[in-house]
């Protein structure tokens, strides 16, 4: 792709894995979307063909496949990106604390080794939990990098004050989480009011300051592709770092074809103006095939570089399981079961 | 497992695509157990060729041989067509019901052996698994049952109509499967039977559908298959047992069979090149756009008759648009087309690959920028990387000619009417996309485009339920939907082929003659001078050169002098029609239906005088004549009402979306009229063709051009708008025979006798021009011979408009 690289994109660099690590913890700020001033006819300007677009993302996975040694790697490197998540109504203390757990060592030693994976420190890129929970998601995570995630800005629907949503976003930092996953107003885009969808982010990102910045589009919500397009690009220029489909709480989680939209929209947006944003699909990714797919929309529609969790979240929980029977069985040739990995 | 772990940690870096690779084991051992030779497929059975000879197939991909086939003589053709010959009657004579359930039956196999069908294609083509497991298979298996609906259906949905008899089938190398189905699906679905002509370079799956298709229990002697190469293919089209021969190809061998076919009476259908637009307007989803080119130019290896080889993309998007497509080139993986990861494959054949190269060298000779991604393409076998042309002029030959490989050229438009020209500036007419994200743009322009096929916002969608097919030199017929079961029927009527002469015996050459010899006259007063002249464009004009033909009752009798129409009349005519030929365009049936009732009325006002001419002409009595004119009246009032209800079709297609098949006037149509029935011949051909929105140039009878020559002022007073209808008088054969050379007539019908059918025939291979011969007199006034669809369909062409749809 010819585009204007800002940066050297790390992830080429051989050995680079220690100073991603710190990345991972942090955005640079000199490396993050500062954002750009509101452009109307920019977002106005988007075409999205659903059609297409549909049959873009079901021809995506049977254009491309890992296998093997490929896929394990694949597999193992989907873990790194992931944000382990719980967002439950019962979370406690407790659960949080297993989630961690998992979080610190994704996958049973003997199968990395197996694998041949022991040096690559496999751990996941962050946890992700409702505010409540950040303590105790600290306490666990203690001794690692491994960043704490809040959602927050009266997730999931996002309509609670708007004074409220922004101290919320405080009262996680200061509880010590490092990424915010903020929703957006769905109104704003379902009227067109993208100018106030530009403010509202634009407000979150001042607020998180140096904690990164996960704006969550609710594209279940959005009715259309076009307006998952221009809610995209609203919320680059805004300053989002991460775009994200969806809370998990919509009826339709992340969807393939909603991550095309998603993607080529950071695509353009980068080619526009040399940022890079990344991208979170969240909800309903359970299986292993399912998070190979989505590696593989970053890699065809965005490239290599999207392919770390500098740039490339998925939100998930359950995911992990399956993709550790599917290392299991690579290493083995046996079929494996949940019982045998200790559980998220 | 240990072997693998350094390059876990490796990959878990690099995060490359590694191998994944289908396995060729089962399609190997299917030709193993062959012993890696195979006879024809003739009865039922495999059979040794007579000739014994042998060639070779190859796996374009490693360029070593996979198997060895039989090179199909005149021994096995004969053989081939006595069997499918020896099957018909029984075949032609099961219940729609029973032949429902052997396509049905052949549906189900193929979905059985899905995956050793698709490998097996793959290894003798070279196209990547995913899209023979993807595409090919299940487009196949869809057809079969397609088809079974309409064996199933045949009787009760097209009454008055049978099979045509044994079909020869000749289909190319790109997508030997696919165009087995077809061929075979809608043939047999009619109640035909079939010897079928694989491509010399990817005969196996063929072989294999037929094995296939006899474990079905698919009756001996229905379905054959002969292999063979092009001299093969020569010795079906030229069979004598051979009711018609449909053919998929390149133009050039579609131009010879349509010449060796003419004059036969075989019935025919051609499926040949294109060089197919790609429309891109700057409100167009470019992402999309991008992938759409993918799927237009780099499936199949751009190996695909309807690729979408010419983009043609609004000026003001194409510095967006050209490198959003080079970083998507540079993303296409090359490579082997069992591995499950790569988009393309390897070009079929040395000589395929040869050409390519050499049209693309002659791109860049001609001064056009060429561009291929930085990766290299696999060494061993037949691989070409995908490559753009952009700084390309119309009047490159890598924007003319069909170069049947990955080679896509850019152009740029300014308004929707230049790209509607660039995109008509060609001799094909296959396909065309049209990507816009305004409908009122899209279903503006897709009816103006030369094609069979126009995708919107889509591109290289096929379904059973859709008629495909050409425009132009890219062939005559469709496949597919009812309009394709047209194709293997021929009315009941009809039986038989080539046996009828209706050719009446004109009078002699013209003769130079004064005024010498008059009839005499009843009334004191010589009777007033009447000149009959051409009705071209309007309005009556004198002939080209200053000859009259002379026109004679049956007792010898001069009645009149018509002109004798030439070469430059008929020039002049058509130039007339083309200034028309948009008539009907934006007019709605209904104004077309009130011309021809004008027409009608018109004419039922001088009834009484009509009958005295065909009474004077033809001496076929008065009450006779007095029934053609009224016959005639009734005849104009059918078309009209046929004008607004001649409807078109949505398809039911597997997409969310809609498939337009509108019926479109073919155009300038020349009309022969037959010799019986002067009258009513004539205005039951020309009246359908008006009806459906044609502009006509037309030659009436010979001997008794009389009627035609008074209709001129029936028109005049008609509202008929000038040029919609030219009329010359003259010689039949030589007329006509002009009119089929004539490349800017798009359809030629001749009634009349067996040479001049076989010269319209042989001479509209030219432009590949649509024509209709019968050389079997009708009678006319029974409307099961004289009217009705089967007018209707060779007025026009079926094109059909997918459009896909949602928000």
């Amino acid at each position: 792709m010819k585009v204007t690289h800002r940066e050297t994109p790390l992830a080429h660099r051989p050995g680079a894995a220690p100073e991603e690590r710190t990345l991972r913890v942090a955005v640079r700020a000199d490396r993050r979307n500062p954002g750009v001033p509101f452009d109307l006819d920019s977002v106005l300007a988007l075409r999205v063909n659903r059609s297409a677009v549909e049959r873009r993302a079901a021809t995506l996975p049977t254009r491309r496949t890992v296998k093997k040694e490929w896929q394990a790697a694949w597999l193992l490197r989907a873990i790194t990106c992931l944000d382990l998540t719980t967002l439950q109504g019962d979370d406690t203390p407790g659960t949080v604390q297993r989630l961690c757990a998992k979080a610190r060592r994704p996958v049973r030693e003997d199968l990395l080794r197996a694998l041949g994976g022991a040096d690559l420190d496999v751990t996941v890129a962050a946890v992700c939990v409702y505010h409540a929970l950040v303590p105790a998601a600290l306490q666990a995570l203690e001794g690692t990098d491994i960043p704490v995630a809040a959602v927050s800005t009266g997730f999931p629907a996002g309509l609670s004050p708007f004074a409220e949503r922004l101290r919320e976003i405080q009262a996680s930092l200061a509880a010590g989480a490092r990424e915010i996953d903020v929703v957006i107003t769905r109104a704003h885009v379902l009227t067109g009011e993208w100018e106030a969808l530009y403010d509202e982010v634009r407000a979150f990102r001042e607020a998180c300051g140096d904690a990164l910045l996960k704006v969550i589009l609710a594209t279940g919500e959005l009715a259309t592709l076009t307006n998952v397009a221009r809610a995209s690009r609203v919320a680059m220029m805004a300053g989002a770092d991460f775009i994200k489909t969806s809370t998990g709480k919509e009826p339709v989680n992340a969807t393939l074809p909603v991550g095309v939209v998603m993607t080529r929209a950071i695509r353009t947006y980068h080619e526009e103006t040399g940022w890079s944003v990344g991208f979170k699909p969240a909800g309903g990714i359970r299986t292993a095939r399912t998070a190979l797919d989505w590696l593989i929309l970053m890699k065809e529609e965005l490239g290599d570089r999207w392919l770390r969790a500098t740039l490339f979240r998925i939100g998930a929980s359950t995911l992990l399981t399956d993709i550790e029977r599917q290392l299991e069985h690579f290493a083995t040739g046996r079929y494996s079961a949940a019982y045998r990995h200790p559980m998220v | 497992m240990e072997r693998s772990q350094a390059t876990i940690a490796a990959i878990f870096e690099t995060m490359d695509y590694g191998p994944a690779p289908e396995s060729e084991a089962p399609a190997l051992e299917w030709i193993t157990r062959h012993g890696g030779e195979f006879g024809h497929f003739i009865g039922g059975r495999s059979v040794r060729s007579a000739g014994g000879e042998l060639f070779d197939t190859v796996n374009p991909a490693t360029a070593r041989p996979l198997a060895r086939v039989s090179q199909g003589n005149a021994a096995d053709i004969d053989a081939a067509v006595a069997a499918a010959r020896a099957a018909f009657s029984a075949w032609a004579a099961l219940p729609g019901h029973a032949r429902a359930r052997y396509l049905y039956a052949l549906a189900r196999e193929v979905q059985k052996h899905s995956r050793l069908l698709a490998v097996l294609e793959t290894l003798d083509n070279g196209k990547p698994i995913r899209e023979t497991r993807d595409l090919d298979v299940p487009l196949v298996a869809r057809h079969f049952y397609h088809h079974a609906g309409w064996a199933q259906l045949r009787d009760a949905e097209f009454p008055g109509y049978g099979p045509v008899g044994v079909v020869g089938q000749i289909i190319p190398w790109n997508f030997p499967l696919l165009m087995v189905a077809w061929k075979v699906a809608p043939a047999l679905a009619a109640g035909n039977t079939v010897v079928l002509k694989p491509a010399e370079f990817t005969p196996l799956t063929a072989l294999l559908f037929a094995e296939i298709a006899a474990e079905a229990g698919l009756p001996a002697g229905v379905l054959n298959v002969v292999t063979g190469d092009g001299e093969t293919g020569k010795l079906l089209v030229a069979h004598p047992d051979v009711d018609k021969i449909a053919f998929t190809g390149s133009t050039e061998v579609g131009r010879a069979i349509r010449r060796a076919t003419a004059g036969t009476g075989k019935k025919l259908t051609l499926e040949l090149g294109g060089k197919s637009p790609f429309l891109v307007f700057d409100d167009a989803d470019l992402d999309s756009v991008v992938e759409g080119v993918v799927d237009a130019i780099w499936f199949n290896q751009g190996q695909v008759c309807c690729a979408g080889s010419r983009l043609l993309v609004q000026e003001g998007c194409a510095g967006r648009l050209v490198p959003k497509l080079r970083a998507r080139m540079e993303k296409l993986r090359v490579g082997s087309p069992l591995d499950k990861a790569v988009d393309m494959g390897a070009i079929v054949a040395p000589v395929q690959l040869e050409r390519i190269r050499t049209l693309v060298d002659k791109g860049v000779a001609e001064g056009a920028t060429m561009w291929q991604p930085s990766w290299a393409c696999p060494t061993e076998g037949y691989f070409y990387p995908p490559t753009l042309f952009t700084d390309v002029s119309p009047a490159a030959t890598v924007a003319q000619v069909e170069i049947f490989g990955p080679v896509l050229v850019t152009m740029t438009f300014r308004t929707p009417a230049e790209a509607v020209a660039l995109a008509n500036n060609t001799p094909y007419g296959l396909a065309a996309s049209v990507w816009t994200e305004n409908i009122n743009l899209a279903l503006d322009v897709a009816p103006q485009l030369k094609a069979g096929v126009v995708w919107v916002n889509c591109t290289n969608l096929f379904d059973a339920a859709s008629g495909f097919g050409g425009y132009r030199e890219s062939g005559f017929g469709r496949e597919g939907g009812r309009e394709g079961m047209w194709e293997y029927l021929k009315p009941e009527w009809d039986r038989g082929r080539g046996t009828g002469d209706g050719y009446v015996a004109a009078t002699a050459p013209h003769e130079l003659r004064g005024a010498a010899t008059r009839p005499p006259s009843p009334v004191p007063l010589p009777p007033i001078n009447r000149t009959y002249k051409l009705f071209i464009g309007g309005k009556q004009v004198r002939p080209d050169q200053g000859y009259a033909r002379p026109v004679r009752s049956p007792d010898g009798r001069l009645l009149a002098e018509v002109a004798e129409g030439n070469r430059k009349d008929i020039r002049n005519a058509v130039e007339a029609a083309h200034a028309a030929r948009d008539w009907a365009r934006g007019q709605g049936g209904h104004h077309r239906a009130q011309i021809l009732y004008y027409i009608a009325e018109n004419l039922s006002r001088r009834a009484a005088e009509f009958a005295g001419i065909l009474d004077a002409m033809t001496g076929c009595a008065e009450k006779a004549a007095a029934a053609e004119v009224a016959a005639t009246v009734a005849r104009l009032f059918t078309y009209a009402a046929w004008a607004d209800k001649y409807d078109g079709a949505v398809h039911h297609v597997p997409i969310r979306g809609v498939t337009l098949a509108m019926n479109e006037p073919v155009g300038v149509l020349g009309i022969a009229a037959p010799e019986e029935a002067p009258l009513l011949g004539l205005v039951s051909l020309m009246a359908p063709a008006i009806a459906v929105g044609n502009a006509v140039v037309a030659i009436p009878s010979e001997a008794h051009p009389l009627a035609a020559t008074e209709f001129y002022s029936v028109l005049e007073t008609s509202d008929l708008p000038a040029g919609v209808v030219n009329l010359v008088t003259g010689a039949k054969d030589a007329l006509s025979r002009v009119l089929a050379e004539h490349d800017d007539v798009e359809g030629v019908w001749y009634f009349g006798g067996a040479a001049g059918a076989t010269a319209v025939e042989e001479a509209s291979a030219a432009n590949m021009k649509r024509t209709w011969v019968a050389t079997r007199p009708r009678d006319w006034s029974d409307p099961r011979q004289g009217e009705g669809r089967e007018f209707l369909r060779h007025a026009t062409e079926v094109k059909n408009i997918w459009i896909p749809y949602g928000e």
